[in-house]
């Protein structure tokens, strides 16, 4: 058997529910039975070797899975405790709530300013107010400075960690609830790494973020709590084995596998 | 024998076939351009032909060529752009799809002179738009809408799976993602492909041959004739009359397309560097 308790030692609010979720992908059970609340406003962060599904998991919380034709979710997820899988969810509407960063810094072949307004331009935003939205964006992102004077300045000119925070920028300008981030920093050199950390530690008051990591040092550095997944067997579904206070996940894991995990002795 | 030795008669073979190709096309521009630019002049370029052996320029089929060119690069463009999109973003992948792409791949290889009778019967006679620019330019389309079309498919399917993560994941729907990411993101592939569609259509001559007409006129709407500079060209060796003119005809005619060309490669370049 496997953890399947929620922290409950400071009863913050829980953003988002996750009630026996299983995951698969056309017959492949990819993830199953996992059961766990995401608190908000705090930065919760997902660990495991790879291709143990934290990945796909992360996925289900802004449905960017239904993208991919035979990928199909069973359980529950809430949103503010709205199920985000029952019939009459525009995925769309969704995705505005919950953002999204990708491993590979992807900002869009245009301006810097045109990809902060992309977001809100879709929406409809007007003109006027975009100049406003952009940089507070890039101002939250800690990217102003660097680019209040080359905003029309192509994205990809950028450098790797630069584009990163430009994408982090981008989301915030959405005014999203929830940030997703599927390991923002393993294709950005290390110093970038350093101010991506310190953006999430100021964003968290303000947001609910989930990071994705392969970097332990990183989940102890940036997050409160931790969910620790593994797929014990090649072919079987991944499973959560243990979730917790990020401290207590470093210093006392309850399962014996987390422990051999976070202490090196596979993954 | 030794691997040295085979190594280098390899690399002797490889060195003359590449010599050999650059040696053909130099050669052809060489022997045009030494024909030809005896009668490069503005006079050449601007005036009218004159007299039964066409002295004096070739100002109106150069106009002819341009419009019937931009008029079919019109047509053409908007048709297999949505074409593409459909195909590369909506479609349902399966038999159907294939088919579309075979089709487009067949009419991609039907002989321009099979579609130069085609749109003579349809355009030109059936439809009864006569001997014209728009039946030209018609005709045209048809050869470059399958080159357009592939190019942008290859082109929308190059993007980046991440850039369409990214549009999504800020609340885009499937079609803002396609036109306001995807789109923008391809365009420089597809205006390359545009671009290298309409130098074929410059040079081509069996298909307007037989849907513009041949007499020499100026045309103003797209339903007058004329007579394109690949025809000029033609009648001009064909029958004798002015072979100085016609290989200054050529002349022109090359570095009209080789201009598209070039100016589809400068574009690629420009859009790939940041």
């Amino acid at each position: 058997m496997h953890y399947r308790a929620t922290p409950q030692s400071d009863g913050a609010p829980e953003k988002i529910t996750v009630k026996e979720l299983d995951f698969y992908y056309g017959d492949f059970h990819a993830l199953t039975d996992i059961t766990v609340g995401i608190k908000e406003k705090a930065v919760t962060a997902f660990i495991g070797p790879s291709g143990c599904g934290k990945s796909t998991f992360l996925r289900c919380f802004n449905r960017m899975n239904d993208l991919i034709p035979s990928a199909r979710a069973e359980g529950s997820i809430t949103l503010d405790g709205k199920d985000i899988y029952a019939t009459g969810v525009d995925p769309v509407d969704l995705r505005r709530r919950i953002g999204m960063i990708f491993q590979q810094p992807n900002p869009f072949p245009m301006s810097i300013y045109d990809n902060v307004a992309f977001g809100p331009r879709l929406q409809g935003v007007k003109k006027n107010e975009l100049d406003e939205i952009v940089q507070t964006s890039l101002e939250r992102a800690n990217l102003w400075k660097e680019t209040k004077d080359i905003l029309d300045r192509n994205g990809l000119a950028l450098s790797g960690g630069q584009q990163q925070r430009l994408c982090i920028a981008r989301v915030l300008a959405v005014e999203p609830e929830v940030m997703l981030m599927d390991e923002p920093c393993s294709a950005i050199d290390p110093t970038s790494v350093q101010k991506i950390e310190d953006l999430m530690a100021e964003l968290k008051g303000r947001i609910t973020i989930i990071i994705v990591t392969h970097n332990m040092q990183q989940a102890a550095r940036v997050s409160d709590f931790t969910a620790f997944f593994l797929q014990e067997v090649a072919g079987e579904p991944a499973v959560l084995v243990e979730y917790d206070r990020t401290a207590n996940i470093f210093t006392s894991p309850k399962d014996r596998r987390t422990e051999d995990y976070i202490t090196g002795r596979f993954g | 024998m030794n691997k040295t030795v085979t190594n280098a008669i390899a690399l002797a073979v490889l060195w003359v076939a590449a010599i050999l190709t650059v040696a053909v096309l130099g050669t052809v521009i060489l022997y045009v351009f030494i024909n030809g630019i005896g009668q490069m002049s503005p006079s050449f370029i601007f005036t009218w032909p004159e007299g039964v052996a066409a002295e004096g320029g070739i100002w109106p089929t150069i106009v002819s060529t341009m419009y019937v060119t931009l008029l079919a690069m019109v047509i053409v463009t908007p048709i297999a752009i949505l074409a593409a999109v459909y195909l590369a973003e909506y479609a349902v992948q399966g038999r159907l799809v294939g088919m579309i792409r075979f089709a487009a791949d067949s009419l991609a290889s039907v002989p321009s002179i099979v579609m130069g009778l085609f749109g003579l019967a349809l355009f030109v006679e059936a439809a009864g738009i006569g001997f014209s620019m728009l039946s030209a330019a018609l005709a045209l389309s048809f050869l470059m809408l399958p080159i357009v079309m592939r190019t942008t498919e290859e082109a929308i399917r190059a993007v980046p799976k991440y850039i369409r993560w990214g549009s999504y994941g800020l609340g885009a729907t499937k079609w803002q993602v396609v036109s306001r990411s995807v789109l923008p993101a391809s365009m420089p592939r597809i205006v390359t492909g545009i671009i290298l569609a309409t130098g074929r259509a410059v040079g081509e001559t069996a298909v307007v041959i037989y849907t513009m007409g041949q007499a020499i006129n100026m045309p103003i709407t797209p339903f007058d004739s004329g007579r394109p500079m690949t025809v000029h060209l033609y009648l001009l060796a064909m029958e004798g009359i002015n072979l100085p003119a016609a290989y200054g005809t050529a002349l022109l005619l090359m570095i009209l397309i080789l201009a598209f060309n070039l100016g589809a490669r400068y574009f690629l370049r420009r859009n790939r560097k940041v």
